[in-house]
């Protein structure tokens, strides 16, 4: 791929898409149509891309890879690049995207082409997140992401869309603004924007409790870590099925990627000394959401609220400072990018069909929609936790990791494996089981092909990444052993850390 | 310096004077069916004024024997004042030809008011400062009440004539205590006199100067009249008040602060920051029970402002091309958004200033609407639109001398802005249909909006290598 500006031309298409959206001619339906058929080609082509990025990923090779920098805004620079931690998000991104255009299918039916370009305009920043290798550049992308998905809410949500994107973008706005400050500090005192030469870079301890504190008030509420976490449920329920998806399969993993990528390997010291400010809000997340999600009556918020219960288990993986920690980390990040999905696509489809996401409504829908209610229990499985399906890996590492750092997080950490499988769990039995007590609900059809064709990719997904975690944990190794090595001198002494005889340990330390 | 020189540096405002003198003539005889040429020739003369900057008029340095300076600084305003003035005239007859009342003067009086905010940006003595800032605002008083038979734009033009005479009384005041205790009017001179001691005599001429320059960018606390006179003043006249006389002031501020001021930093640099956290707080509270958007773009110039402001506290090089940087943007974000305003008519014409009437504009005129929400997210400093650049190097101008305590005060009442930006693009994109609008008239306007959107578009960020280097060239003409 030498010279070939693969990551620039990712940006290009969901962008140039959009414009052909907004722009072509055409009216009512026939436009209609014709944004749909863009915007899938366009994310088709993307995921194209991407899989053309992941084949042609070196493992082992250079640290950054497909590297592109030109200097055209003075100030800072067109500077991409990826390694093995963006390769898989951004993999996961172009993955989720033809699947939220599929599931949008017939479900908007209002102002399609401004819809569907607010999709490939968020596509195009996403993107740019995980590749931009300039602070401002990834700042921007960040930053942008705002206006589509305030748009989405705003004008395709639900009954109390207003007050939803309302909260989504002032929230986020706040928590980012003290960032760009930090940002700015940051380059005048170490005189680059480049992102690689900053996590090099030696911040003066006093400045990191600083720097990192400003970070993290910007990634904790994208994370979103308790207490700033209120938004997401509101911006969930509200926002259409496609927005929600996104929202809990990327936007969310912003959170954890800033960490991985600015707060640690920039702020090591700070990281340490903030370790039971990040351990305590994780261990308040995990217990405290978990029983908020157990009395949801709305299948949307319950799902949000298990979404803030997951990432409390990344934040918990990310500050452990060791390698399971890390990994199971990300790999939680992807596995819940994929099963909040499809958990939102599930819901999604019922939705459509009964236009509501109140429990109670539902009921015994397994008798009459077997398909559905097999996916729906697939995804549920994921998102509980069990062996051979996507999150179980992930989850695994990390809650090693986190007992590795400390026995008293892992503790708490473990409760919120079992009340995730009690309300997940829950949840199924009342929609799936039981009496069928609402007759519009018994009569609902089941799968049509075109939500086969959005979920059979996801179950599949799912299960390969359950079965054969490698694949996924293999590009990201050198990198997480890369922080590793910048962040492990500042490590907190653990309280579990294992006197191992000399010759037994390479059985015990690592899986590698 | 022979007369002759001194002429060659001021080339700008005398095109200037002189067209706006002879147009006055055409005026006079022709009535007011030579409106549409006089339109034309003033805007010609604009541009030609603009041209002959790239002449020795552009950086020549000093003439009149120490009281005007052609330098790149006022070049650089200059250019953004001329912008400023063609287009509040160029959308001027579509505007008052509905109302009838169409006068072959308004263009007349905009070049007399850029001839006083040309003169304002170039002056090096108090003298030439005072003269400039009375030219310009005698001439905006009246355009204030340019629609004699309405009420409200007569009471805006009283107010602002009122209110302005005030400030002006407060600006003389600090210039002759200034003049008394230095013995000098020159901006040098009174920078030697800083140096030599910082008495109180100098001290009370530095805060009532600043005082007055303060109200004439609106910077709170002396920011009343703006709402009033926005919302009374036809439209293209609050677009003219919004863009050019706001960059005059504002490089004269800088200036008066750094080339009269500069010994005396630590003495302003306090008065500074109050006026712009106060005007970026205010501005955007009080912005958030406005239901009339030409108020609500008054007090979103006030916030504005506030942020400009940050970037001259450092009283660094770099802080004074910060400031610039935001002036060029802020004018291309609020031409853009008044020149929208200027597209709000009911279906029989009648302007209207409501923001309930933009109600669901994203269904029944989605490219204005488009636009309008890339002024409003722009304004708001939302990257990736360019108006996120603005904020950005004023807030890098303050960190790179250490100040990040107020960038981080100062970057959070960004947010209180936020609010108000997206209640419009709400209005605009969330809610259902009002009445539609008239379909646009102008295709000037439209064009116009098209290229402020582009440039408030991601693409304006090409232009970053060369507005810096020109801004920097411009800021270090300064010290």
């Amino acid at each position: 791929m030498n010279g070939f500006p693969i990551l620039s031309i990712m940006l290009a298409v969901p962008l140039v898409a959009a414009i052909w959206c907004l722009l072509s001619p055409g009216e009512g339906e026939a436009k209609a149509q014709s944004a749909r058929i863009t915007a899938l080609a366009a994310t088709l082509i993307n995921f194209a891309l991407g899989l053309v990025l992941w084949n042609n990923y070196q493992e082992g090779g250079p640290r950054w890879q497909f590297v592109e920098r030109a200097d055209i805004f003075g100030r800072f620079s067109w500077a991409l690049g990826i390694d093995g931690i963006a390769l898989m998000l951004i993999v996961l991104s172009v993955f989720l995207m033809p699947l939220c255009i599929l599931a949008s299918w017939k479900a908007i039916g209002k102002r399609v082409p401004e819809y569907m370009g607010a999709f490939l305009l968020m596509e195009t920043l996403m993107i740019g997140v995980f590749a931009a290798q300039d602070l401002f550049l990834f700042y921007i992308m960040f930053e942008g992401g705002l206006i589509p998905m305030y748009l989405v809410i705003g004008i395709w949500g639900g009954a109390r869309r207003i007050y939803a994107s309302y909260k989504f973008f002032l929230y986020t706005l706040l928590g980012s603004v003290l960032m760009l400050i930090a940002m700015l500090y940051m380059a005048r005192t170490a005189g680059t924007t480049d992102v690689p030469s900053l996590m090099a870079y030696n911040f003066t301890p006093r400045a990191q409790l600083w720097l990192f504190l400003a970070f993290f008030a910007s990634f904790a509420v994208k994370m979103p870590m308790w207490p700033v976490h209120t938004w997401l449920p509101d911006a969930h329920v509200e926002a259409p099925t496609a927005g929600s998806v996104i929202l809990a399969g990327v936007l969310l993993k912003m959170g954890g990627y800033g960490f991985i990528r600015f707060a640690l390997p920039m702020f090591p010291d700070a990281s340490a000394h903030y370790f039971w400010l990040v351990m305590g809000l994780s261990m308040i997340a995990t217990v405290y959401t978990s029983l908020v999600a157990l009395v949801q009556k709305d299948m949307k918020k319950l799902i949000a609220y298990s979404s803030v219960a997951h990432m409390a288990l990344v934040t918990f993986g990310l500050f452990t400072f060791n390698r399971q920690g890390i990994e199971g980390a990300l790999m939680v990040m992807l596995g819940h990018g994929l099963v909040s999905g499809a958990l939102f696509l599930c819901v999604g489809v019922v939705y459509d069909r009964l236009h509501t996401r109140e429990i109670s409504r539902y009921g015994g829908i397994a008798n009459n929609m077997p398909a559905y209610a097999t996916f729906f229990l697939f995804f549920t499985m994921a998102s509980v936790g069990l062996p051979g399906l996507s999150n179980f890996p992930g989850e695994f590492l990390a809650m090693m990791g986190t007992y590795k750092a400390s026995s008293w997080a892992a503790f708490i950490a473990v409760t919120g494996i079992i009340t995730g499988a009690a309300y997940m769990l829950y949840l199924y039995r009342r929609i799936a089981f039981g009496p069928q007590k609402n007759a519009d609900a018994a009569a609902m059809p089941d799968l049509s092909a075109r939500e086969w064709l959005v979920l059979a990719p996801l179950a599949a997904a799912v299960l390969w990444m359950g079965v054969y975690p490698e694949s996924f944990l293999a590009p990201m190794r050198a990198d997480v052993g890369a922080l590793l090595e910048r962040i492990q001198p500042a490590a907190p002494p653990s309280d579990a850390a294992l006197t191992v005889p000399a010759a037994v340990s390479p059985v015990i330390a690592g899986e590698r | 310096m022979s007369y002759m020189a001194s002429f060659a540096l001021s080339a700008p405002e005398i095109i200037l004077s002189f067209s706006a003198i002879l147009l006055m003539l055409v005026a006079a005889w022709g009535g007011d069916k030579a409106s549409q040429a006089i339109t034309w020739l003033s805007v010609l003369a604009l541009a030609a004024a603009g041209f002959a900057l790239l002449g020795p008029s552009g950086s020549a340095g000093v003439g009149y024997d120490g009281l005007y300076v052609a330098d790149s600084f006022a070049s650089f305003s200059k250019v953004l004042i001329y912008i400023g003035a063609a287009v509040a005239i160029l959308i001027a007859p579509g505007f008052f030809d509905r109302e009838g009342e169409m006068r072959a003067e308004y263009p007349v009086l905009i070049l007399l008011s850029a001839v006083g905010m040309s003169t304002m940006v170039s002056a090096i003595d108090m003298l030439t400062l005072y003269v400039g800032l009375e030219l310009q605002s005698l001439a905006a008083y009246v355009l204030a009440s340019f629609l004699r038979r309405d009420d409200r734009s007569a009471e805006a033009g009283l107010k602002y004539f009122v209110l302005g005479a005030l400030a002006s009384g407060i600006l003389l005041y600090g210039i002759s205590l200034l003049y008394g205790f230095s013995g000098t009017t020159s901006f040098t001179g009174i920078a030697a006199a800083m140096k030599a001691g910082m008495g109180s005599g100098l001290l009370f001429g530095l805060v009532f100067v600043l005082a007055g320059l303060a109200f004439k960018i609106s910077a709170v606390p002396f920011h009343m009249w703006t709402p009033d006179v926005y919302e009374g003043a036809p439209t293209p006249v609050t677009t003219f008040f919004a863009s050019a006389p706001k960059v005059a002031a504002m490089a004269l501020t800088v200036r008066v602060a750094i080339e009269a001021m500069g010994p005396a930093t630590d003495q302003w640099r306090q008065i500074i920051i109050f006026c712009a956290l106060a005007s970026t707080i205010l501005g955007g509270v009080g912005a958030i029970g406005q239901t009339n958007i030409k108020r609500l773009l008054a007090y979103s110039s006030i916030n504005n402002v506030g942020f400009a402001l940050m970037g001259l506290v450092p009283g660094t090089a770099y802080g004074a091309s910060s400031v610039m940087v935001y002036m060029a943007i802020y004018v291309a974000m609020t031409l853009g958004s008044l020149l929208c305003v200027l597209q709000m008519r009911t279906a029989n014409g009648t302007p209207t200033e409501q923001i309930a009437s933009l109600a669901g504009l994203s269904r029944t005129r989605p490219a204005l609407a488009a636009a309008f929400a890339i002024f409003m997210f722009s304004l708001a400093g939302i990257p990736p639109l360019f108006g996120f650049y603005g904020k950005f190097i004023v807030f890098d101008a303050l960190v790179d001398v250490g100040m990040w305590p107020l960038a981080m005060i100062g970057i959070a009442t960004s947010v209180i802005g936020a609010f108000y930006y997206l209640k419009v693009v709400k209005t605009m994109y969330f809610d259902e249909p009002a009445a539609p609008l008239a379909p646009s008239r102008s295709a000037a306007e439209g064009v116009l909006i098209a290229l402020a959107a582009l440039f408030v578009s991601p693409l304006g960020y090409l232009a970053i290598p060369m507005l810096s280097e020109v801004t920097m060239n411009a800021a270090h003409s300064l010290f």
